[in-house]
């Protein structure tokens, strides 16, 4: 299957990644030769298959919802990009 | 040149228990080396003050009862390394400094070792090249201008040109075999969930798995009894006995089965492989060993698979990063959706947008039941290939990769043929399963070509074995020209 510019740019929208016009062409036909070559799937009939959804034998494992940390919310906001005090900041969400 | 660099990781351990070294000596031994990485560029980080002293630490004070005494060691820049920079080789982590130790790095130090550097690789370890790095590519110690192969490539190049005395990586699609094929050093992918996840840099949760790149077999077994075991905080972590991986290790492979796959023997395939391989199943032979030929019929749709299910799994882990709690964060936008926008349109590269694209448009609405749910089925089908061969064989021989290391930028424009490198290390991620990669011969180039050795689940003693029965006969030589010191 192709994938066109405007697939692009949806799929790009929902990433949350911006594109400019450039990359776009580029992505655009990048993906199409990728789809191409991941298509080759569709020879097999999977019908009757399964989905492999775990490769472990077991279960995943739940543990306990309790506290092991915590009090680190200084060394938390220490690697944040832009805060105020004891908060993140972020650009203005409510008018 | 210290000749301290050149010994194995095992001889070190020795030296240091039988007091004949000190661990300062031997880290300003490596460190003096690291001074000449600048053309290699494998070091993200160097921790050059803190190593030395820990080193000193370490000589005041010696425990000399466990693997790894006062050995420094440099890891992959994707295991989180408390109070030290942790990029993932990406733009988007560059000032990024965990509060938290990986489980597999707190292991590797809990065994007396201490941390030498953070070593490049491909961003997020996405790659087969170590050309996506936002730090620069790597170049492999053979020879100038030539790629260490990737994502571990600057583990494999620091490795292969005695930076540090061994390493770990991550392989989720081959990451840790292909570099080693490359550098003629030893790289293991455990079983998934022998090694614990936590504290990694996530790329695609079901197939990464960390493990061990080293100069000799010993050394590997060495470095997986160290880093391997069950961890609570990852729930895919497989609750078992730890195994003495090293002090197990035995050449006697008399009567074991080994499988050759028909369907490696892809198209093109050059002599030199051809004859790597034929050379491998003679020498298991002459160990006693019985050759076999087998079927794995779904192998050609392993990397289609992959480059679903892969993309599906970074898109979905790779959405944590936004520009706000951590990371980098573009100042354009005016609104907040602008601003992720922006962020992860300035702080990712050109290949990992690539593959959150890819994997965004599996999972989106409308395409789930085509791609996604297809590529699970047929990932079953895989994984039923080898549980069926498992059956009748103990393991498997196949060459590593199907070409040597090729040159900076041969690649890059072209997707599919970067891909087409891990065809051979792929089907055992998708499948769970361990795989070791020897080095095993050079090409014409003199370029090292590796042999792979596929195993059962939660069978790397198994591996190991083989592995040294093999090794031991190829007696695999390498002599690097330290070009990049001139």
């Amino acid at each position: 299957m192709s994938i066109d510019k405007d697939k692009i740019k949806h799929i790009s929208k929902l990433a949350r990644i911006s594109l400019d016009a450039k990359k776009t062409d580029i992505l655009a036909k990048d993906l199409s030769s990728i789809f191409k070559f991941i298509e080759q799937l569709n020879e097999l009939n999977t019908d009757n298959i399964e989905p492999l959804s775990s490769i472990l034998n077991e279960p995943l494992r739940s543990r306990k919802d309790v506290v092991n940390d915590g009090k680190i919310r200084e060394k938390i906001l220490k690697n944040s990009p832009q805060k105020n005090e004891e908060f993140f900041v972020v650009p203005k969400v409510i008018e | 040149m210290s000749e301290l660099t050149k010994k194995s990781l095992s001889e070190l351990a020795n030296l240091i228990k039988k007091k004949e070294i000190k661990s300062e000596e031997l880290t300003k031994s490596f460190i003096e080396n690291i001074k000449k990485d600048k053309k290699l560029n494998s070091f993200i980080t160097q921790c050059d003050e803190t190593a030395l002293k820990n080193a000193k630490n370490f000589d005041k004070k010696p425990n000399f009862d466990c693997l790894l005494p006062g050995i420094p060691i440099a890891v992959k820049d994707l295991f989180c390394t408390s109070g030290i920079k942790t990029t993932a080789g990406s733009k988007m982590l560059e000032n990024f400094t965990p509060n938290y130790e990986s489980t597999i790095t707190k292991n590797l130090w809990s065994e007396g070792a201490f941390l030498l550097g953070k070593l490049n690789c491909d961003e997020y370890a996405m790659g087969s090249s170590n050309e996506t790095s936002y730090f620069g590519n790597v170049m492999n110690p053979v020879a100038d201008n030539t790629v260490p192969g990737g994502s571990s490539g600057g583990s494999a190049s620091a490795l292969a040109a005695e930076l540090t005395p061994a390493t770990i990586g991550t392989d989720t699609g081959g990451s840790i075999r292909q570099p080693a094929s490359f550098t003629g050093t030893v790289g293991l992918k455990p079983t998934y969930g022998l090694c614990s996840r936590w504290g990694i840099v996530a790329f695609a949760s079901s197939l990464d798995q960390a493990g061990p790149m080293t100069k000799t077999v010993k050394d590997c077994a060495l470095m997986l009894e160290a880093i391997s075991g069950f961890d609570e905080k990852d729930s895919t972590s497989i609750k078992k006995e730890k195994e003495n991986y090293s002090k197990n290790l035995t050449k006697n492979i008399k009567g074991l089965k080994i499988g050759i796959p028909k369907e490696y023997r892809v198209e093109g395939m050059s002599k030199e492989i051809d004859k790597l391989w034929e050379n491998g199943k003679k020498i298991l032979k002459d160990s006693g060993a019985q050759i076999m030929d087998i079927s794995l019929p779904n192998t050609k749709y392993a990397l289609p698979t992959y480059y679903i299910v892969a993309p599906a799994e970074a898109s979905s882990n790779l959405a944590r990063y936004d520009g706000v709690k951590y990371g980098f964060r573009s100042v354009k936008g005016n609104n907040l959706i602008e601003m992720y926008e922006n962020t992860r349109s300035e702080g990712f590269g050109d290949e990992v947008k690539r593959r959150i694209l890819i994997g965004t448009y599996v999972l989106s609405s409308g395409y789930y039941d085509a791609y996604y749910l297809k590529a699970q089925k047929v990932r079953k089908l895989i994984k039923n290939d080898f549980d069926q061969v498992f059956q009748k064989v103990d393991a498997i021989l196949t060459p590593s990769t199907p070409t040597s290391a090729f040159k900076i930028g041969e690649k890059k424009d072209d997707p599919i043929s970067m891909y087409l490198n891990d065809i051979f290390t792929v089907p055992v991620n998708l499948a769970g399963i361990p795989a070791i990669s020897i080095p095993a011969g050079h090409d014409n180039n003199k370029f090292p070509l590796g042999l792979q050795l596929i195993g059962k689940p939660l069978n790397e003693q198994k591996l190991l074995n083989i592995a040294l029965a093999v090794e031991e006969k190829i007696n695999f030589k390498q002599v690097l020209k330290r070009w990049w010191e001139k």
